[in-house]
């Protein structure tokens, strides 16, 4: 995940700190070197200082453990390397098992309590694992897009026309309002095939007058989305450079279905025509029509054009 | 209203439509009083030009009396007699900015398809695909035009409707033609094809000061009217090799500029040359018979101008990019930015330099365009030019 993710959508992270796969990494950490540098002591309080193999197999737990922590601490894959660690509380209970198993009096009893605390760790592993997982699938659903246009008009004049949220759908297709509460906070109506509506608020964290404005949903929105709209003078001249973040996380089942359908099967493509129609918007004053197209520019119509003549008297 | 509507390959059909009406704020409403068959709407009756469904009413070129205004139209009112031009621009994109009005960057509702065909998109064109706009054509009653704030010019009334439906497209497409040729005195500039726009290319280089003008074609009463009013020298390529024709005129040196009138369906002196190119195109391996692309590129003066006006749509095979690398040719085309001609050309006609109509053969009342499009698809009864009388 990209810092911009993190930054544009701090929902997906919901109810998994970010910092819960490097927390168990550096746990790892300290176990590995415990066991590789003192390997005796650590034998003597788990109650396994008699077997001439502990002096063998506890190095080697440490080295396995040095290598989940490594694999926690990189940030890559968390979810793999986070089952990694089960994967060793499973190993280390089975060698902990046997190791009961034919001891008795005090180094019974310190088997037994480590037995108990490995148990509760792996408990531990297997939560934060489940939930590491979960985050990342959330995360592999989230749909990204960076899109630009150039527009023969000043920064200034670009940004003006996109901070009034009020503006948005005259060239967003799929927007049927958006409703701005006060400077910052403002409510979207989204509108689908077969009347499905997806309806939430946002708000704007940064704004930048004539250079960049970015918004993201507010906490509790079942569509989680955020955006952010650069505006950089083009070279020579020649306008504005419209430069475009959006990130979205459509939700698993129904819902999800919904909100795939409203953006078809081309998002990026959806989301460059909305540019398109903010550029003739803004240059030309309106979005253009043709008769084939009569509600101008849109995937959709594109595949399904009527013919170029004019529109029956019932249809306009 | 009646409008011709393309019903399939090789067929027109004057159908009953609903009347246009304002669909954007800077529309106007046109009666068409007069509309003519373009060269290039025979390559959407023949079926070469992707993006077409039945129904679309055809037409580029067009004019008439402006019948209603949108509320951001004020330099024009209703009663004004005004010429169209075929590409669509809306006057305020970077490109329109800079006179590339057929590349204007708004006025293709279907951008997103061009774009995946041609890497960028072109400007919408009247009745001309779905590809270029979707939008309906001027071979009917009444046309809406969009950015009539742009595009459509004023004709004064001493400028006949034959004269001035030619600013439409051809000659102002013609002397594009012959402008990017770049014409120095003494200059000999060679056109492939006596069609209307080949034939306006020629008159518009003798215009621009060119010392010799040199026009191919197959068809006797084509390169007749190359001569008799252009006073241009004719090269008929059915009877002669042009690339030895064209070295024995001008004494080995090849024409300075060579300007493709012809486009995508070229035909060639050679049998078997174009049953070649014809069988590609039929198999959709090839979407183009480049004959006049090819012999102007092998014919050019090294160091010269390849002008290419003619109509292309996709791709072309056997591009001899060896001869034009390494005799330094400069290539130049475009569909024509008309927008940037209307008003010279109008003053031209009015001062009387040149009269473009004479390409004009045949006019007849729109019900007949169905036989308008056999008789200039045919060649048949010397056809030039049709014009749709409404």
């Amino acid at each position: 995940m990209s810092h911009v993710d993190t930054v544009l959508l701090p929902e997906l992270d919901g109810p998994v700190p970010a910092t819960l796969p490097s927390t168990l990494g550096l746990l790892s950490l300290a176990l590995g070197v415990g066991a590789l540098v003192a390997p005796g002591p650590i034998a003597r309080l788990t109650g396994v200082d008699d077997a001439p193999t502990a002096r063998a197999v506890l190095p080697a737990i440490g080295l396995r453990e040095l290598g989940s922590a490594a694999g926690l601490l990189s940030g890559r894959r968390p979810a793999g390397w986070a089952w990694s660690r089960v994967a060793g509380d499973a190993m280390d209970l089975t060698l902990l098992g046997r190791a009961l198993a034919d001891r008795g009096g005090e180094r019974r009893r310190r088997v037994a309590l480590t037995t108990l605390a490995i148990a509760g760790i792996t408990a531990v592993d297997v939560l934060a694992a489940v939930r590491v997982s979960r985050a990342g699938r959330a995360r592999a659903r989230v749909i990204r897009m960076q899109i630009a246009v150039t527009v023969n008009r000043s920064p200034a004049e670009a940004y003006r026309f996109w901070r009034d949220m009020e503006n948005l759908p005259r060239f967003m297709a799929h927007l049927e309002s958006v409703r701005a509460d006060d400077l910052r906070r403002s409510h979207w109506i989204a509108r689908g095939p077969a009347g499905h509506r997806v309806e939430w608020d946002a708000e704007i964290i940064d704004d930048q007058p004539n250079k960049s404005i970015t918004w993201r949903s507010l906490p509790g929105t079942r569509v989680p989305n955020a955006g952010r709209v650069r505006f950089v003078p083009a070279p020579g001249d020649r306008g504005t450079e419209v430069r475009v973040e959006l990130r979205y996380a459509p939700p698993a089942g129904a819902v999800g279905r919904a909100v795939a359908k409203l953006f078809g099967e081309e998002p990026e493509q959806q989301v460059r025509d909305d540019l398109r129609r903010f550029k003739q918007v803004l240059e030309t004053g309106e979005v253009v029509r043709s008769e084939g197209s009569p509600n101008g520019i849109s995937v959709r119509q594109q595949a399904m054009q009527r013919p170029a003549q004019p529109l029956p008297a019932s249809r306009r | 209203m009646k409008a011709t509507a393309w019903m399939g390959t090789d067929s027109v059909k004057v159908i009953d439509v609903p009347d246009p009406k304002i669909m954007n704020a800077r529309d106007a409403i046109v009666r068409i009083s007069t509309t003519a068959i373009c060269g290039s709407d025979l390559h959407l009756y023949h079926g070469y030009i992707p993006a077409m469904r039945k129904g679309d009413i055809l037409g580029h070129e067009f004019m008439g009396e402006v019948v209603e205004v949108g509320p951001q139209v004020r330099n024009l009112a209703p009663g004004d007699r005004v010429v169209v031009p075929f590409p669509i621009a809306c006057g305020h994109c970077s490109s329109c900015q800079r006179g590339l009005y057929s590349v204007c960057e708004n006025s293709n509702p279907n951008a997103g398809i061009a774009e995946k065909i041609m890497g960028h998109s072109p400007a919408g064109i009247f009745g001309y695909s779905h590809l270029l706009g979707g939008y309906a054509g001027g071979q009917a009653e009444y046309a809406r035009v969009p950015f009539a704030d742009v595009g459509p010019v004023k004709v004064p009334d001493e400028i006949s409707d034959d004269q001035a439906v030619m600013l439409a497209d051809v000659f102002p497409t013609g002397y594009m033609g012959a402008e990017m040729c770049d014409i120095k005195p003494g200059q000999v500039i060679a056109v492939w094809g006596a069609g209307p726009v080949g034939l306006l290319a020629a008159a518009s280089a003798r215009l621009l000061g060119a010392e010799r003008v040199i026009v191919i074609d197959r068809y006797p009463y084509r390169l007749r009217l190359a001569e008799e009013h252009i006073d241009a020298e004719t090269i008929n390529y059915e009877e002669v090799d042009v690339l030895d024709t064209l070295n024995e005129m001008t004494a080995g040196r090849g024409p300075d500029a060579c300007i493709d009138a012809v486009g995508l369906e070229g035909h060639h002196g050679n049998a078997a040359m174009y049953a070649y190119d014809r069988a590609k195109q039929v198999a959709r391996v090839e979407t183009e018979r480049p004959f006049a692309l090819r012999q102007a590129i092998l014919a050019c003066r090294s160091g010269g101008v390849v002008s290419v006006v003619g109509a292309y749509g996709g791709f072309v095979d056997k591009f001899p990019m060896g001869a034009f690398m390494n005799r330094s040719l400069i290539m130049r085309t475009g569909q024509c930015h008309v927008q940037r001609y209307t008003r010279p050309l109008l003053e031209r006609i009015q001062r009387g330099e040149i009269d473009p109509s004479f390409i004009v053969s045949h006019r007849m009342p729109l019900r007949d365009a169905p036989k308008g499009y056999k008789i200039f698809q045919k060649k048949q009864d010397d056809c030039t030019k049709v014009l749709l009388k409404v």
